[in-house]
């Protein structure tokens, strides 16, 4: 029995312009594989034009805490929001 | 979709939340309450058991389809009657490895473990569509696989866009965006041979004539004896029941059938004016228990051929993983040089 083959998330830019986003997983032995295999996995119509691979022990992620959520320091500033400011109507421009 | 070593973490994520106070009732009101305000699931998320067995089984059996599904249609690559056939057909069968791997990806996610899957599919503990196990004795096998089988995978599929788990329905999106081409390419390829020879036209009505019923069955027994139906319908795993499903296949199928210009073999198939439906024929529900049970034409060829590729590839993961660790060792070696070199000079 041999080793398995590591996990890697694989994320694609669809276009110039836009942000790599998270497609999905797969197993390669290193990352050159992981690269290749990505391509043919998960851009066979064009769907990127560009490719990052990170093995998935390598991320770090936030967990669902349901005790005491992680976000709430961003649910009470409401000031951070531009509707929080009451601006009369004829000001124009803003 | 975030894979197995993260989906791994989440197992010891739960299990300090429980040690924090929150117990099981309250992770199952909460989970509930996600299902029932139709949010998705995510990996990371706590989860009932049932819920997380249950997703991969279905998801594995579906990924095992997708490979196994490989099989009848690659047995005519080498055969197509032309070079145009041929690069579909290479380009339809990739596609259904891409599903494959879309869906052992999503399974991941829930803690399953690759390697054990294939060895669940091929020491036969896990099952694969059964439609997979019929021959494909004709070229105008390729074209009605591609218009019922693929399109019955679509009415399968589409619901399960919405399924309440994350991962499984992004790579259903994915996978649906690619099946359009399946069900066309093989109707385009009936219509050409329609127009063909009078032997043509009937190696298509051969071809129809042996692959209707088994399609009927791909969804699964009638909803009276489909026992886990509404637990993953509660779950929102499953939108629709196999009869729903069944009906609009067939409803889906009858016009095109007409505008091929073959005939569906069921005599009882006639248009319900008042149900709005297509009345059709009852399946041979124990043809289904036999082929799903390991009887069918092809079980044995499928899965003994799978386990060949898997086996016949084991030299080349060891090999791509020897080569991994060699070039790592030489990275590190050389890394270490020029460090030594620097603090030298």
């Amino acid at each position: 029995m041999t080793q398995e083959w590591p996990l890697y998330e694989v994320f694609v830019r669809g276009k110039r312009g836009l942000n790599h986003v998270h497609v999905g997983s797969l197993h390669a032995a290193d990352d050159a594989m992981a690269l290749t295999h990505a391509r043919d996995l998960y851009t066979r119509r064009n769907e990127g034009v560009s490719i990052w691979v990170v093995r998935s022990e390598h991320i770090a992620a936030s967990t669902r805490d349901e005790k005491d959520p992680f976000f709430a320091p961003s649910a009470d500033k409401v000031y951070r929001h531009p509707t929080f400011y009451d601006i009369p109507d004829d000001v124009p421009h803003i | 979709m975030v894979g197995r070593e993260v989906g791994v973490s989440m197992t010891s994520t739960g299990t300090e939340a429980s040690a924090a106070g929150w117990d099981e009732a309250r992770l199952s009101e909460q989970f509930d309450a996600t299902i029932a305000k139709d949010q998705r699931i995510e990996p990371r998320d706590w989860m009932p058991d049932g819920y997380r067995r249950t997703l991969i089984r279905q998801i594995a059996q579906h990924a095992h389809s997708e490979i196994i599904g490989m099989q009848p249609e690659g047995d005519w690559i080498t055969r197509a009657p032309s070079l145009r056939r041929k690069a579909i057909l290479f380009a339809k069968v990739q596609d259904e490895a891409g599903h494959g791997l879309y869906l052992y990806s999503a399974a991941e996610t829930l803690g399953a473990d690759r390697a054990e899957l294939t060895d669940a599919l091929i020491e036969g503990r896990q099952k694969y569509s059964s439609i997979f196990n019929y021959p494909t004795p004709t070229f105008a096998d390729v074209g009605v696989i591609g218009w019922f089988v693929d399109g019955a995978a679509i009415c399968n599929q589409v619901p399960l866009c919405r399924c309440s788990y994350g991962p499984y329905a992004r790579a259903m999106v994915r996978v649906c965006k690619e099946e359009s081409f399946h069900q066309r390419q093989g109707y385009e390829l009936l219509l050409t041979m329609m127009r063909g020879t009078d032997g043509q036209r009937a190696m298509v009505q051969d071809a129809v004539d042996r692959w209707w019923w088994p399609s009927l069955m791909m969804f699964g027994p009638p909803d009276d004896d489909s026992p886990n139906s509404a637990r993953s319908m509660a779950w929102k795993i499953k939108r629709h029941s196999n009869d729903e499903l069944r009906q609009r296949f067939v409803d889906m199928t009858v016009p095109q059938a007409e505008k091929l210009g073959v005939t569906l073999p069921d005599p009882e198939l006639s248009w319900n004016e008042e149900r709005g439906h297509h009345d059709f024929g009852t399946p041979d529900w124990s043809e289904l228990q036999r082929v799903i049970s390991g009887d069918g034409p092809r079980n044995v060829e499928r899965v003994s051929r799978r386990r060949a590729a898997h086996e016949e590839g084991a030299w080349v993961r060891e090999a791509a993983t020897a080569h991994a660790a060699k070039q790592a060792a030489r990275t590190q070696e050389t890394a270490r040089t020029q460090k030594t070199e620097g603090a030298a000079a």
